[in-house]
């Protein structure tokens, strides 16, 4: 399985963070998961949002982080209820303010890894101005969205990354507005990592996540999933299953990208998947440590 | 300290640096700008931080991220941003979050009159968010009384977990007066003590005063916040047998404190059958009118309320039974004077209103005294 | 009838934003407060622009407790501008003293007003425009004394900007010649 799935993401084996054998016996995180009251999910049955949540854990497990040290701050959605189901220090906020409120916790503890678990409504519509703002302060937080191209909590409403054309109840002719490209807008606002993968490449979203989360800027991870219940019902594009192929067959590595003749470029109509900026800009809360030193040194 | 010449929005900066206060996030509005300005200034001194959000959203989303942290936080800001923040609020209400807001009130609705006093917010810090949730507004009188009800609206906001709002206005906000602070660092507050194991902690249980001690994130009790109705250790659920009673000790642990909550200055002649009753800039009015009034003779009580929100019912009840007739002045049409005709019947109270961005008169209320 | 318990003496300073009559009811609350040993409340009120628009200061003073913190009928009124005097000038107490800067207002409706020309004086003595406010306080506490002398130089000096302290003397010395010259020729 593990090899299928590395041949998809075309990453090189020695690249990815495979997942040894026993795993799930080492990892204390998976341990740690609160199976007792909170599980099953309330995800629909073959939603992607649980690979993202796979690709969470498996990338704090590979840092090695304490729970104690982590923290999920979610806004409001499906894929807001993801923290819930993990033993963190876990805060399920209000629609589109869950970077704010990472931005007060952050600040308050910048030695704790935050990390900000927004769907692409949450994050980009309700809470647009947030995201610009916390990739601009470059304030140490991970922001990973996953972005379905739909509302699914509310039944299926047009979102800014639904594509052109494509219908959502609230779009039944079919939605007249451009898309977000949400790594884009990460990297004009000044993110210090932005990547891409979806929830087909689960190996690929574990090593960016791990990566961004190691990160000591603002990080972005974009997480392509697909909401078979509403999009894909609508759209008539099939079942979880038909959808999760489709990530496979519709999108393209950044290197294999970059390897394509302009013209082919030009004409690209797939999501393309990869580390778009992996740059180091100081850090917010390292500026603000800095600024209280010299205040208070000064007075001496 | 010495005597100085304070503004109100100075005094409360102050008063949140005494009370511990080591974050503020907020976001440019006139009246309430100097609150931040000098915060901006001052919390780096004392190791606490600044930031300047990008809107009153965020502002009152960080606030609480920041407490859940484990620092004391504040914001400041006037109608507007009140409007926008009453999200969030009531994300503590529910939550449990102790936090202070500053509304500096100035003339609305809308834009309204930005450089203009008003008192036109007392129902939206009551009500402002949706749903039943606790809250508690306190208005300050004077500058040294905003540096003291800062300090008390902290005091609160830890030792009951809700969110206080510090209901203040322009003419308090930007007034200056002469105060003598005390040594910033002999203000204590209450403190929350966790001494359970982190495997016992339950944030949301019930206790014998209604309010579970408040672990922050990061110190070893790993739980769940969340806006959704939860059960006492966090998790959201929708069984009744769990809601019911988290809802009941949440939104009566006010009323089961209120005789610490609900600060009133009274000052009463014997035989006296009219009263004035205020608060905020207005109340200064009233006393004003109150000096001349007795000056000329007459007997009459004041009753000036400092705590707004949760109303002091008790109090403003026995006014009602000790006088004739209630006078309320107040920078609005009359939101609190219709509390006030709640607790002591309509016929007993004469509303003085002004909601033009001018203060009452002393001579409108010596009016409604001859009325 | 205005109502009045302990004594209080409401002094306003109007003009246009920029002309610093916030700052000069400032330095004359703290002059009463803090060098005077007397109680003071100050106000404002101002448009929402920094410069231009209409801007008025309150100062009220009194030996005891102030409550309502803003002027009721003015004992002294300062317009530095047309609008300020137009706006203002009715709501002075009867027998108020009333002074305007001669070159920045027409009072001829108001024959009793105080004529100085406060901005020139400024120019004239300092070089500067922006020390106007300090001559008027030098006019101000000239003419009513409701601060001593002495408390008046203390709150300029203490708030005047590093450098500009012997300019800001300079300033409200000329207000006090001013005051001096209208008193002589009362």
């Amino acid at each position: 399985m593990s090899e299928h799935i590395l041949e998809a993401a075309t990453l090189k084996k020695e690249e990815a963070l495979l997942p040894q054998a026993n795993w799930f016996e080492r990892s204390e995180t998976l341990q740690k998961l609160r199976k007792t009251k909170k599980f099953p999910t309330i995800w629909c049955a073959g939603c992607g949002i649980g690979v993202v949540m796979g690709a969470l854990i498996r990338a704090i497990d590979h840092l090695g982080l304490d729970n104690d040290q982590v923290a999920l701050v979610s806004g409001i959605g499906c894929t807001a209820r993801m923290p819930v189901y993990m033993d963190f220090n876990t805060l399920h906020t209000t629609h589109g303010r869950a970077l704010a409120f990472a931005t007060g916790l952050k600040i308050a503890r910048p030695d704790m890894k935050v990390i900000a678990i927004m769907g692409d409504g949450d994050a980009l519509a309700i809470g647009g101005n947030h995201f610009i703002h916390a990739a601009r302060r470059n304030l140490g937080i991970t922001a990973l969205v996953v972005n379905n191209s739909i509302y699914g909590m509310t039944g299926g409403q047009y979102s800014p990354t639904t594509p052109f054309g494509r219908k959502a109840t609230t779009a039944p002719y079919g939605n007249i507005e451009p898309p977000f490209p949400v790594c884009e807008l990460a990297i004009a606002a000044g993110a210090s990592y932005v990547a891409r993968s979806t929830v087909y490449h689960a190996l690929e979203l574990d090593k960016y996540l791990t990566e961004a989360i190691a990160k000591d800027g603002f990080s972005l991870i974009e997480a392509v999933s697909y909401c078979h219940t509403t999009f894909g019902r609508l759209n008539k594009l099939g079942t979880a299953a038909d959808m999760m192929r489709a990530l496979k067959e519709n999108t393209i590595a950044r290197t294999a990208f970059e390897r394509l003749p302009p013209e082919e470029q030009a004409a690209n109509t797939k999501i393309v998947r990869g580390n778009f900026v992996n740059i180091e800009r100081p850090q917010y809360t390292a500026i603000y440590a800095n600024l209280i030193s010299e205040v208070r040194g000064g007075e001496k | 300290m010495a005597v100085k010449l304070m503004q109100g929005n100075e005094a409360i900066g102050w008063g949140a640096i005494a009370a511990g206060c080591r974050f503020f996030a907020g976001y440019p509005i006139t009246p309430s700008t100097e609150v931040a300005e000098l915060l901006s200034r001052e919390l780096p001194r004392v190791g606490g931080k600044f930031i300047q959000m990008e809107d009153e959203l965020a502002s009152m989303a960080a606030i609480i991220g920041a407490r859940i942290g484990g620092l004391k936080s504040m914001t400041a800001t006037s109608g507007p941003g009140f409007s926008l923040m009453q999200e969030n609020i009531g994300y503590a209400a529910i939550a449990e979050i102790p936090c202070v807001v500053v509304n500096v009130q100035r003339l609305g609705p809308s834009t309204g009159q930005p450089t203009a006093a008003s008192q036109g917010d007392v129902m939206q810090a009551r009500w402002g968010t949706h749903g039943d949730h606790p809250i508690i507004a306190l208005a300050p009188t004077s500058v040294r009384q905003a540096f003291d009800l800062t300090v008390k609206a902290f005091d609160f906001s830890e030792r009951y977990r809700t969110p206080v709002i510090l209901l203040t206005d322009e003419i308090i906000g930007h007034m200056r007066e002469p105060v003598e602070l005390p040594d910033l660092k002999t203000i204590q507050i209450f403190e929350h003590n966790v001494t359970e194991k982190p495997e016992h902690f339950k944030a949301f249980r019930n206790t014998p005063d209604g309010v579970p001690p408040l672990a922050p994130f990061g110190v070893g009790y790993r739980y769940h916040i969340t806006g959704l109705f939860h059960d006492e250790v966090g998790f959201p659920t929708q069984r009744l047998d769990e809601i019911d009673p988290w809802l009941e000790r949440v939104n009566t642990k006010l009323e089961r404190n209120i005789d610490e909550i609900a600060l009133v200055e009274t000052d009463y002649e014997p035989g006296a059958r009219l009263a004035l009753l205020s608060y905020g800039c207005s109340a200064r009015t009233a006393r004003h009118a109150l000096k001349v009034a007795r000056a000329g003779g007459r007997k009459v009580d004041m009753l000036s309320l400092l705590t707004i929100w949760p109303f002091p019912e008790k109090q403003v009840e026995a006014l009602g039974e000790r006088v004739e007739r209630i006078i309320v002045p107040e920078m609005n049409r009359g939101q609190l004077a219709g509390e006030v005709e709640r607790m002591v019947g309509r016929k007993k109270v004469v509303r003085v209103t002004r909601a033009n961005g001018e203060m009452v008169t002393p001579q409108m209320v010596l009016d409604a005294m001859e009325a | 009838m205005s109502p009045q318990v302990a004594d209080r003496t409401e002094v306003r300073l109007a003009g246009e934003g920029g002309q610093g009559m916030i700052l000069a009811g400032i330095i004359l609350a703290e002059a009463a407060a803090i060098y005077d040993g007397k109680n003071a409340v100050q106000t404002q009120s101002y448009g929402p622009e920094a410069r231009g628009g209409a801007s008025k200061a309150e100062v009220v003073i009194s030996s005891g407790e102030i409550d309502h913190p803003e002027v009721l009928h003015a004992d002294v009124l300062l317009a530095l501008s047309q609008e300020a005097f137009k706006k203002f000038a009715g709501e002075l107490k009867p027998g108020g003293l009333l002074v305007v800067d001669e070159d920045k207002v027409d009072a001829t409706d108001a024959p009793s007003a105080v004529r100085i020309p406060v901005t020139r004086l400024a120019v004239e003595t300092t070089g500067k425009q922006i020390t106007a406010n300090t001559v008027a306080l030098g006019v101000l506490v000239g003419l009513t004394g409701v601060v001593a002398r002495e408390a008046i130089e203390k709150a300029v000096s203490a708030r005047a900007p590093r450098g500009t302290e012997e300019m800001n003397r300079q300033a409200l010395e000329a207000g006090f010649a001013a005051a001096a010259r209208v008193k002589t020729n009362r």
